[in-house]
């Protein structure tokens, strides 16, 4: 009962309008120097099935973002003002409008799968937990059976084993798999990925890329995006937005953005990715 | 022939553990020239941190020759390593683990200089002045503490120190990687400039194929603790021969090599080969 009314109706707010809609937003920070206004006025949008990703270097209020329209900033050290509506939930004005969507219909992926999870308990109690929290299960050993099938739709091999371990006995890909796996507990509607890669190797980003892909591409989740690195941001984004001291800087498509920059900033960020430039895939492997 | 300025031969590193022995590096060989940038490139647990540790001897390899300017640092005991350590020199990782928040930036750059016998007050501070304004640090800042800089200027810090005693061997271990594009940026041309200057030789450990194709000469790929691939930088980027390597640069997401590509597709097939 309580999740009828707890989940905004689908199909009926959520394809009529976008899944996230964020006018004007403001961040004010209250520092020991005084008030820092970290974000300062970013609008956008998120449809079904999009992925808009903030692009931006360390400081630029990216995170911010993503932490002040999920009301995750500390009340009382964070002052955040502006209109964000998550399938249609206005929730800046009411206070408590934002526990109705935040794991449900909108869900985090945190940025370091090393720290994100608690050492002390095993992936599936915390697992379990994010489910029961989201009433997505009735008892726990249906909550069980719902973290095992999580963990199969993000790939990982025998839940049932991993689902005993210790974050420590897990590597960062595996961990940010489980980590992602508690973001869709919920079923949300909209992903955010606070720099989901950015802690792993390459060769296990790519991999993590795919999975959000293919959950976007059955789900028909909207994904925002938080990253510094161009190269992901131009693999995955439909938009872009730059990011530099609290304000986009430049917005668009993200070819556009990527190939024809109209901001110099943008320009010197893409300037400051090394180049590799072209190899050749079929080289002979060397003899012997 | 004149021997390399830095050759490493059958270095092997094991590390005790529960379950016994762990290999980390296993028969490394490599060698660089005087005023030359080696690239050690590998994803993490592949022991490249390892082969910087040998070098800086950190640790005691459990076998192989570390060769520097002809003298075999392998098998030397911290005695007789101490009045050879001015030479070889390193730059962490972590600009913000790797400075002692006790110290003024001044009193860490100067730091090397003291425990090394060398110059007068005076002259360290006049050193010290050289320094900061090498590494492109302002003046103003020598009285401040590591926590009042940024990440960007910790490691200009950092390499200030590392040059205080006028190394002829730098190891760079992930030395930009905790930095924004913009800042690495700045750091490598900062290096490279140095290295200009005073013919400095470079170990550059780094798992980011675009910033070792920046910096180094040539390169060393690391997997399981053994080297898979190695040569001339421009060789290995644009025709590499292994798997892995083929791997790694299929796995370097490059911006500018994007263009009229179908993203879900080009994912799928990184994460299909990775």
């Amino acid at each position: 009962m309580k999740t009828q009314t707890l989940t905004p109706p689908r199909g009926d707010s959520a394809t009529t309008g976008p899944l996230l809609s964020v006018e004007n937003l403001c961040v004010e920070l209250m520092t020991a120097s005084g008030i820092v206004r970290a974000v300062d006025g970013v609008s956008f949008e998120i449809g079904r099935g999009e992925t808009v990703t903030i692009i931006g270097e360390s400081g630029s209020g990216k995170s911010t973002t993503a932490m002040g329209l999920l009301k995750l900033l500390p009340r009382d050290l964070a002052v955040v003002s502006g209109d964000v509506s998550i399938t249609g939930v206005d929730v800046l004005a009411d206070r408590r409008a934002i526990r109705k969507v935040r794991g449900r219909t909108v869900a985090l992926i945190p940025q370091d799968p090393m720290t994100a999870l608690s050492p002390v308990l095993t992936v599936g109690s915390q697992l379990c937990e994010a489910i029961l929290v989201a009433g997505r299960a009735g008892s726990k050993a249906e909550a069980r059976d719902r973290a095992e099938e999580l963990l199969r739709k993000v790939h990982i091999r025998d839940p049932e084993a991993q689902l005993r371990k210790f974050p420590h006995q897990l590597s960062g890909g595996m961990l940010q798999r489980v980590l992602i796996a508690a973001a869709l507990a919920g079923e949300p509607d909209l992903l955010i990925a606070d720099e989901p890669t950015s802690a792993l190797d390459v060769t296990v980003q790519a991999g993590i890329l795919d999975l959000l892909l293919e959950i976007q591409e059955a789900n028909g989740t909207g994904i925002l995006m938080i990253t510094h690195d161009i190269g992901v941001a131009r693999l995955v984004s439909d938009r872009i937005h730059v990011m530099k001291n609290g304000r986009f800087v430049e917005s668009g498509d993200a070819v556009d953005v990527v190939e024809n920059p109209r901001e110099t900033y943008t320009q010197h960020l893409l300037d400051s990715v090394p180049r590799l430039g072209a190899w050749d895939e079929s080289a002979a492997p060397k003899e012997g | 022939m004149s021997e390399p300025f830095l050759a490493v031969e059958g270095l092997t590193l094991d590390y005790s553990t529960k379950a016994g022995p762990f290999r980390a590096v296993d028969d490394v060989s490599f060698s660089v020239d005087k005023g030359r940038t080696l690239a050690i490139v590998g994803e993490s647990g592949c022991g490249k941190s390892s082969v910087a540790k040998c070098i800086m001897r950190l640790v005691a390899p459990t076998a192989g020759r570390i060769s520097l300017d002809g003298t075999d640092l392998a098998g030397l005991k911290e005695a007789q390593l101490r009045p050879l350590r001015h030479r070889f020199q390193m730059v962490f990782q972590d600009p913000y683990g790797s400075l002692d928040p006790h110290l003024s930036a001044q009193e860490i750059v100067a730091e090397p200089m003291k425990t090394q016998g060398l110059r007068s007050k005076a002259e360290r501070s006049k050193e010290v002045a050289r320094l900061f304004d090498a590494v492109g640090l302002p003046s103003t800042s020598l009285e401040r503490r590591a926590h009042e800089f940024s990440g960007g200027q910790r490691q200009r810090i950092g390499i200030a120190r590392a040059l205080a005693s006028k190394p002829d061997l730098l190891v760079c271990d992930e030395a930009t990687s905790a930095l924004d594009v913009s800042v690495q940026a700045q750091v490598l041309r900062l290096l490279q400039d140095i290295q200009q200057e005073t013919g400095i030789t470079y170990v550059f450990i780094s798992h980011n194929l675009g910033v070792v194709q920046e910096i180094s000469d040539s390169i060393v790929v690391m997997r399981r603790g053994e080297i898979v691939e190695s040569g001339a930088t421009a060789d290995v980027l644009q025709t590499p021969r292994t798997d892995y390597a083929r791997t790694l640069r299929r796995a370097a997401l490059d911006p500018s090599a994007m263009t009229g590509i179908k993203p879900r597709h080009i994912v799928s097939a990184l994460a299909a080969s990775a």
